[in-house]
């Protein structure tokens, strides 16, 4: 057979039919679903009189709006509130498996996906949800689909999509200490721009990306949307073996083996051509901070707030023009000089637990500035149970903290998290978008020790002086 | 679906890139459970400043439903909200040098048809915009052309299949579940790889 990319592995072994000029009818695996962008879904499903075709590939998350205070007191917002209930309605009726609020797998839909090994090698993995991309982290082809298609899903488990272009990242070399996987997707982002990737799924090799975590891998792959593009991957190896090994929905013994070694056939073969290439030095990248109204906005820390006149064409001057009036600040302002009132460290991006470990590392035994209010979100209960083993929730308390349940939270202010008109936040979640962690506010994405080292100083710091020390 | 039909509608300009979903529709009408009165959330935070410029803040746009961009519009959350919002405050079409892809899968769900123009082109929408007090474009998709009343036109590239979907308001539900037996023989060979 011709030597075959990951992402046409998959696909092609995922087509159920496909006619010339059409899209292809493509078989999901796994349908992953949370109470944001699902109501609607089932509710046209029930019109129709339509069941969810395949009760075994579909599984249900609380996460955007669930409050990330004691449990133990009901959801103050009635919108909310409504929403979480339709979400257990809609499952109980249909059967549809729902990891609800106090159960142990209940968690950011993308965070609980590897975690519980529902995330899988070689799997097509949807979720109406645009950070599915995470889930290409593993060797799995995983993308964000829209309500209609969710409905879609839920009664036949497959898809119609027409074929995306292969776009192929390699970052070679060694990321310098302090410098994180956030930072290498930050910086990518800003090379190649928010629609750099637009129209491509995008397979990213290398050395510096064979030598990142599990979990790291999962960051850079998690805002590949964020550079447009329809998907991010990551060939499966041992390090992904190593990591789905005796997790909840992964099989033992004997099965496990067999597919273990199916799953180590999911690279891209010697000689498989992409559409496109693009090729960085991962040395050549450092701490990143955004400065604007889109994750492309981003500088390294080292540096200063753009100057839009300086922008080559009128289309990204405007742009900048309106970014910095949004975000309040002045052209030429050294990045360090940014003072903020808030850091939120969670998120699908960072909410994970070796985020957790790295800011803990960095601010046990110091202080949040005074004039900062900060908190963690762990991605997931496991993420939650696991932190506080390790007593990490006493360093964040001790240190000034807010230490909260699992949930979306900050990252977007569906529930009570919100900045209020005018807050900075240092924040490690993917989008800073215009109000996006409320009205008015002031978001700056981080990596999640550039965050805790901000909470510290009360204004962004290089933390490579830090981690050296 | 409702199949797309010709027609001659008021051009809104937006004159922004990288317009995202989080714009189109803010978290706050993300709370609803039905798709329908989406449209007081569109643009929500934009619309809803003291004395907003805005364009669909000025009298001049209420009935405007063919809305023209700048280039990645719908970028972002996949939140079909935004689609709805923008159906129900009456857009039929929306006009961009590029689309993010998820929106846009999105739009032709729900009927909207999103025209993908040349940059020049689009700077010449937004001209004509300026130029003239109740600009219309002509849309005709069998025929993958926009026109003005003043003689100016463009053609646009969609692929046959959506094009097709839109011109006869298919639903795709149905339309895959013609191919029943083939999705039976694809589980046959594919059995779930979790442990339940
Ligand atoms: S953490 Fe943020 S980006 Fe991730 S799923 Fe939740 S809202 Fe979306």
């Amino acid at each position: 057979m011709a030597a075959q990319t990951l992402f046409e592995k998959i696909w092609n072994s995922h087509v159920v039919h496909e006619a010339p000029g059409e899209p292809a009818l493509l078989y999901v695996d796994l349908h992953l679903i949370h109470e944001v962008t699902s109501p609607q879904a089932f509710e046209a499903l029930a019109l129709a009189g339509r069941k969810v075709r395949r009760l075994d590939r579909t599984f249900a998350t609380l996460d955007h709006n669930v409050p990330t205070t004691d449990r133990s007191l009901p959801i103050t917002d009635p919108d909310s509130k409504a929403q979480i209930e339709m979400m257990r309605k809609n499952c109980r009726d249909f059967g549809v498996t729902l990891f609800d609020l106090g159960a142990i797998e209940q968690g950011i839909v993308h965070v609980i996906g590897p975690e519980l090994g529902l995330t899988q090698p070689g799997l097509i993995i949807v979720c109406g949800d645009s950070h599915t991309a995470t889930h290409g982290a593993l060797g799995a082809l995983a993308f964000g689909i829209g309500t209609s298609e969710v409905e879609h899903v839920l009664a036949t488990q497959c898809l119609w999509q027409a074929k995306p272009g292969s776009m192929e990242i390699r970052v070679d070399g060694k990321l310098s200490n302090g410098v994180t996987a956030k930072d290498l997707i930050l910086g990518i982002i800003g090379r190649i721009t928010t629609d750099g990737g637009t129209g491509y799924v995008i397979e990213y090799r290398g050395t510096a990306i064979e030598a990142l975590s599990m979990e790291e891998r999962m960051t850079v792959s998690n805002m590949t949307i964020e550079a447009g593009a329809r998907a991010g991957m990551i060939a499966a190896d041992h390090k992904t073996v190593d990591y789905l090994r005796g997790r909840r929905y992964v099989p033992a013994g004997a099965v496990f083996d067999r597919l273990a070694e199916r799953w180590l056939t999911f690279h891209t073969d010697d000689g498989a051509k992409f559409d496109r290439s693009l090729t960085f030095d991962a040395a050549s990248f450092a701490p990143q901070v955004t400065w604007g109204t889109n994750p492309g906005m981003v500088t390294e820390v080292t540096s200063k707030v753009p100057d839009p006149a300086r922008f080559a064409d009128a289309t990204s001057r405007r742009a900048a023009e309106l970014a910095l009036e949004y975000m309040k600040l002045a052209p030429g302002t050294p990045i360090a000089d940014i003072r903020i009132d808030r850091v939120f460290i969670g998120s699908c991006t960072n909410g994970r637990i070796s985020d957790l470990q790295a800011a803990a590392d960095l601010v046990k035994g110091r202080k949040v500035a005074p004039s900062v209010q900060a908190m963690v979100v762990p991605g997931s209960q496991l993420v939650k149970i696991e932190a506080e083993q390790r007593g990490l929730d006493r360093v964040f308390k001790e240190a000034g903290f807010e230490w909260r349940e699992a949930g979306c939270s900050m990252c977007l202010g569906m529930n009570p998290d919100i900045l209020k008109p005018g807050e900075r936040c240092a924040s490690t979640s993917n989008r800073n978008f215009e109000g996006r962690q409320g009205k008015g506010g002031l978001t700056h994405l981080v990596s999640p020790i550039m965050a805790a080292a901000a909470a510290l100083a009360g204004h962004f710091v290089d933390v490579r002086e830090w981690v050296r020390r | 679906m409702e199949a797309f039909k010709n027609f001659t509608g008021l051009v809104a300009p937006l004159d922004r890139p990288n317009v995202d979903t989080d714009q189109i529709i803010p978290k706050q009408f993300l709370k609803s459970v039905v798709r329908s009165g989406l449209a007081k959330g569109l643009f929500f935070d934009w619309r809803n400043q003291p004395d907003s410029q805005f364009v669909l803040s000025q009298p001049r746009f209420e009935k405007a439903n063919i809305l023209v961009a700048r280039a990645n519009f719908g970028c972002g959350s996949s939140r079909e909200h935004a689609v709805w919002a923008l159906a129900d405050f009456g857009f039929k079409v929306v006009i961009a040098p590029s689309f993010a892809d998820i929106f846009k899968n999105n739009c032709l769900k729900n009927g909207i048809l999103t025209i993908v123009l040349k940059p020049e082109e689009v700077d010449a929408v937004f001209a004509a915009i300026k130029a003239h007090e109740g600009y219309r474009l002509a849309i005709d998709l069998a025929a993958q052309k926009v026109s003005d009343e003043l003689g100016w036109s463009a053609t646009f590239p969609i692929d046959a299949f959506p094009k097709r979907c839109l011109l006869e308001g298919l639903d795709d539900i149905a339309l895959t579940l013609i191919h029943e037996r083939l999705i039976q023989s694809h589980e046959a060979a594919h059995p779930v790889t979790y442990k339940l």
